[in-house]
Order: C-alpha cells, then sequence, then structure tokens
C-alpha cells in the first residue's frame, strides 16, 4: 500500500435494519491535515469513521484511497495504516507495554521501543510496567494513543476522544495531536461534540446531520461565516432532530 | 423392584405436588406433566433398549447413538440461539467428542460394540458433553454481547477476527470444561455417579465398580474437552464477516 494522499468516498450510504443510517455522502479527505467531523448524537458521524477503516462496509458506493476501492487492500494491513482511538480507552489486561506492544506484536514484530512512544505521548518511562487497572481517564486515553501510535499508522480516525475527560486531559490531547500531525505529518478524523475543539484543532470540518454530508469547508470559513443556514443553527445550538429520519 | 413399590414410590411426586400447591408455586401442572412424560418416554426407551440389545445389531446401535446425538444437540443448541447454525455446531461437536472417546475406549478393548455396552456409555458421554457445549455457547454469546468495544479495539489495531476474541474463546472454553472438573474434585465423595451406583446395586464389588469409574471420569474429561473446543472455535466465526468485522446481526 502507497502513502496515503486522500481517503475519498463515492455516493456512500449504510443501512441497518431497514434504517437509512448514511445516506449518499460524497467527501474527500486530503492527507497532513486534521479534519473534524460535528453533527448532533446520532448523525452517523461513527458510522462514517468506521467505513475508512473497514470496521463496517458501506451498502452502497465506496470509500477509496488514492483512487484506488479499498476493498481492494488487505483490511488487516488498512486497519494498521488507519488508526482508530475510540471515546471510551479499552485497555487491554496487563501492563501499559503489553498494549503498547499489541498491535506490533500481532505482526510478530519484538522490539517495540515502548519508552519512545510513552515519551511522544507525554507520559514518564516508569509507566511502562504499570497495571492498567490503575490509571486516570486521561492517562489511558494517552496510552490508547500510544498504542494506536505503535502501529505507525498514517492516518488516525478519533471517535470523540476527549468527550470523558476533564478540561486539563482534554487540553493535553489536542496539543498531543497537534504535534503529531505537525511532526509525523499525520492526518486525522476528528470527531467532536466540541465547536470550541473543532474550531481549535479543526482545519476543515465537516456537518453531518441525519446521515447526511449538509456542509463542509474551512473550519475558520465554516464557523465564523456559515454559508447555510442549517449549519448556523448547528452552531448556534439550535438544530433540533438530528437523528436520521 | 416390584410393581407395588414402584407405585408407592411414585407417591413421593404428590409431596412436590403438595408443596408447589401450599406455597403458591402454580407448578403443579408442569410437575404432572413432567412426571407424565418421565414415565412415557422412559417405557418406550427401556422397549426399545429392550430390542436393540436383543437385536445386537451394528447399524440399530449406531442409529440409537446418533438419535442421542441429535437430540442433546437440539436441546443444547437452545443456549445458543440466535447464532445461526448453532445447532448445527453443538450436534457436530457432541458427535466429534463422542466419536473419538468411544473410539479410544473401543480400540483399547475397554468397552465393547456390544449395546448392553456401548449405548449407556455413549449415554453418559453425549449427556456431559450436551451440558458443557450448552454452557459454552451461552458464554461465548455473553462474552461476545458485553466486550463489543474489546473486540472492535483489537480490530481497529489490527488483530484478526480470532486474535480478537483469543480472550473470549479461552473463558467460553474454561465455563463448558468446569464443571466436569469440579466433579472429579468431589467425584465418590458428595456424589456417587450413576454408573458406580449402578454397578454397586447390581451387586458388583465397589472395587470394581470403582476402576469402571476411573474410566468414565477420565473419559468424560477428555469429551466435554474435545466438544467444548470444537464448538468455541467453529461458533465463534458466525459472529464476524470474513474480512474480520463484527456482524451486527447476531446478539
Ligand atoms: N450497527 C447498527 N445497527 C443499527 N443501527 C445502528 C448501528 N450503529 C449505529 N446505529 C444507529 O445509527 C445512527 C447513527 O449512529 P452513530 O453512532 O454513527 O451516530 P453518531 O453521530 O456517532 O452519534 P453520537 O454523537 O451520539 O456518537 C444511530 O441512530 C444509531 O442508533
Ligand atoms: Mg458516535
Amino acid at each position: 500500500m502507497d502513502k496515503i494522499n486522500s481517503i475519498k468516498m463515492e455516493r456512500v450510504s449504510f443501512k441497518s435494519g431497514g434504517e437509512d443510517i448514511l445516506k449518499n455522502i460524497n467527501v474527500e479527505f486530503e492527507a497532513g491535515y486534521i479534519h473534524t467531523l460535528i453533527g448532533p448524537s446520532g448523525a452517523g458521524k461513527s458510522t462514517l469513521i468506521k467505513l475508512i477503516n473497514r470496521l463496517i462496509d458501506p451498502t452502497e458506493g465506496r470509500v477509496l484511497i488514492n483512487g484506488i476501492d479499498i476493498n481492494n487492500f488487505d483490511v488487516i494491513n488498512l486497519r494498521r495504516k488507519i488508526g482508530m482511538v475510540f471515546q471510551q480507552a479499552h485497555l487491554f489486561d496487563g501492563t501499559v507495554s503489553d498494549n503498547i506492544k499489541y498491535g506490533p506484536l500481532l505482526m510478530g514484530e519484538k522490539n517495540i521501543d515502548v519508552k519512545y512512544y510513552l515519551n511522544i505521548v507525554g507520559l514518564e518511562e516508569s509507566f511502562q510496567n504499570k497495571n492498567v487497572s490503575n490509571l486516570s481517564g486521561g492517562e489511558q486515553q494517552r496510552i490508547s494513543i500510544a498504542r494506536t501510535l505503535a502501529n505507525r499508522p498514517e492516518v488516525i480516525l478519533l471517535d470523540e476522544p476527549t468527550s470523558a475527560l476533564d478540561p486539563t486531559s482534554t487540553q493535553l490531547i489536542e496539543e498531543l495531536i497537534l504535534q503529531l500531525k505537525n511532526k509525523l505529518n499525520l492526518t486525522f478524523i476528528w470527531i467532536t461534540h466540541n465547536m470550541e475543539q473543532a474550531k481549535r484543532v479543526g482545519d476543515f470540518t465537516y456537518l453531518v446531520v441525519g446521515g447526511e454530508l449538509v456542509d463542509c469547508g474551512r473550519t475558520g470559513e465554516l464557523f465564523e461565516n456559515p454559508r447555510k443556514e442549517i449549519t448556523r443553527l448547528f452552531i448556534d445550538g439550535k438544530l433540533t432532530g438530528g437523528k436520521s429520519k | 423392584m416390584n410393581a407395588i413399590s414402584l407405585t408407592l414410590a411414585s407417591s413421593l411426586v404428590l409431596i412436590s405436588i403438595f408443596i408447589s400447591y401450599y406455597q403458591n408455586l402454580s407448578i403443579e401442572r408442569e410437575i404432572v406433566v413432567g412426571t407424565i412424560r418421565a414415565v412415557i418416554q422412559l417405557t418406550i426407551v427401556g422397549y426399545i433398549l429392550h430390542y436393540i440389545f436383543a437385536a445386537n445389531n451394528f447399524f440399530f446401535t449406531l442409529t440409537m447413538v446418533t438419535v442421542m446425538i441429535i437430540v442433546a444437540g437440539n436441546n443444547a443448541a437452545k443456549r445458543g440461539r440466535g447464532i445461526p447454525g448453532v445447532f448445527y455446531y453443538i450436534t457436530v461437536s457432541i458427535a466429534v467428542g463422542t466419536a473419538i472417546t468411544l473410539a479410544i475406549l473401543i480400540l483399547f478393548g475397554t468397552v465393547h460394540f456390544r449395546p448392553q455396552e456401548v449405548i449407556p456409555v455413549a449415554g453418559m458421554i453425549i449427556g456431559n458433553s450436551m451440558i458443557s457445549s450448552g454452557l459454552t455457547v451461552s458464554r461465548l454469546k455473553d462474552e461476545m454481547k458485553n466486550r463489543t468495544l474489546e473486540i472492535q479495539t483489537a480490530l481497529a489495531l489490527g488483530a484478526s477476527a480470532r486474535q480478537a476474541v483469543q480472550k473470549i474463546l479461552k473463558i467460553s472454553l474454561k465455563t463448558g470444561m468446569m464443571p466436569t472438573i469440579d466433579g472429579m474434585k468431589t467425584l465418590g465423595i458428595v456424589q456417587l455417579p450413576g454408573m458406580m451406583t449402578g454397578l454397586i446395586l447390581g451387586g458388583v464389588d465397589p472395587i470394581n465398580a470403582v476402576k469402571y469409574q476411573i474410566m468414565v471420569t477420565f473419559m468424560l474429561a477428555s469429551t466435554v474437552a474435545i466438544s467444548c473446543f470444537c464448538v468455541t472455535f467453529l461458533t465463534y466465526k458466525e459472529f464476524f464477516t470474513p474480512y474480520h468485522q463484527l456482524k451486527a446481526g447476531v446478539k
């Protein structure tokens, strides 16, 4: 698999149990940026990003990487190149080090510099031997990011990574992601419920409502100067009934 | 045991009906139905076995064992309701466990291929296999449901379906095997197993009865291990697509 330059969705729909969860999504995410996804609860944001690492497949349409249908890539390989961090960090039983080694060990890589990854996410080296059951929420989330980084991905999908965290931990994670983008030239597709966060971190922002991509643009423009009524309503917190009909 | 003493013993059922009535459990009907079913089933089976034993025919014996396996598979499959093909997987697992254990016993001459020996031994094997594989799928189903985030996390890190459920498979396997292992620990103290009791009642020297029981215990442990192993590895695949994706529909 070549270096990822773009991730594109073409007329993507996702149905489940007779319900349209995503409808005719056309979008392109360019590499090297932070793309923030916003929208009401139940709009289909999580569903949309799961299509990118093939945790699910679309019922219609295609997802393309550098113009190639992602079904052409080996799914395991794809998921290593496109990592994912969930809202609720799930750490596997064992030590911090066991967790960071998890992905590489699956591929038989044994020499993993755990300290390096701890360092990237701003945790002391002494963490490596700690048991995961004694960690704060913020620490757990940083370790789950370190664990994803250990697979050396090019793109990371973030599903509300800070919404379960306090403001200090949230700020730490935001700074961390911005650093990763700049230093490692990673691409992020980041779901957030926090408008201020989207403004702070996003290069581009996408608004999903009722399973449809209703607006997108440069983050500054979208927030300061929304062209669409629905976007203005959502930003002002006046949009109701976001769930797909 | 003559007919009169059997009839008198049956009056014991009345006690359970009385307790149900007195305590308002409203299970009198079920007790009556259960009792009648037990009597009818046992009588029919008695006659069938009588015939099969007398016929001493390879094919009849095999058919009987097959029927036992299918009934057991059907019963255990209820524990895994909702998993596509669960009846098939459980039945195959019970059959494999039973076939391997029976084959070893017959090969080593411990059991002879006579209906009088094969059918009771197969009955014990299949019964245990049924309970343990039922426990295994039921645990597997629960764990798959409760650990969705854990599985998705592993998949997102590049784990195959098999790698993502490694721990769940272990837990399910253990759940199915544990009762048999626990039973081994208290065997003969808390319970005198059916076969041993039967032999002793039949006038066999307890020392000899113990020898049989030891054989049975070993064979049950092996069968249960084989059946549970088969059923976990056959069934977990139903929860995934070929692309290492969790299926949404299986609950
Ligand atoms: N596998 C599934 N089967 C059926 N319905 C589903 C499935 N996954 C999600 N849904 C439904 O699809 C809709 C979109 O869900 P999704 O999780 O993508 O929304 P979201 O925008 O991420 O919401 P939130 O902000 O609350 O996380 C919801 O109505 C949800 O109930
Ligand atoms: Mg979501």
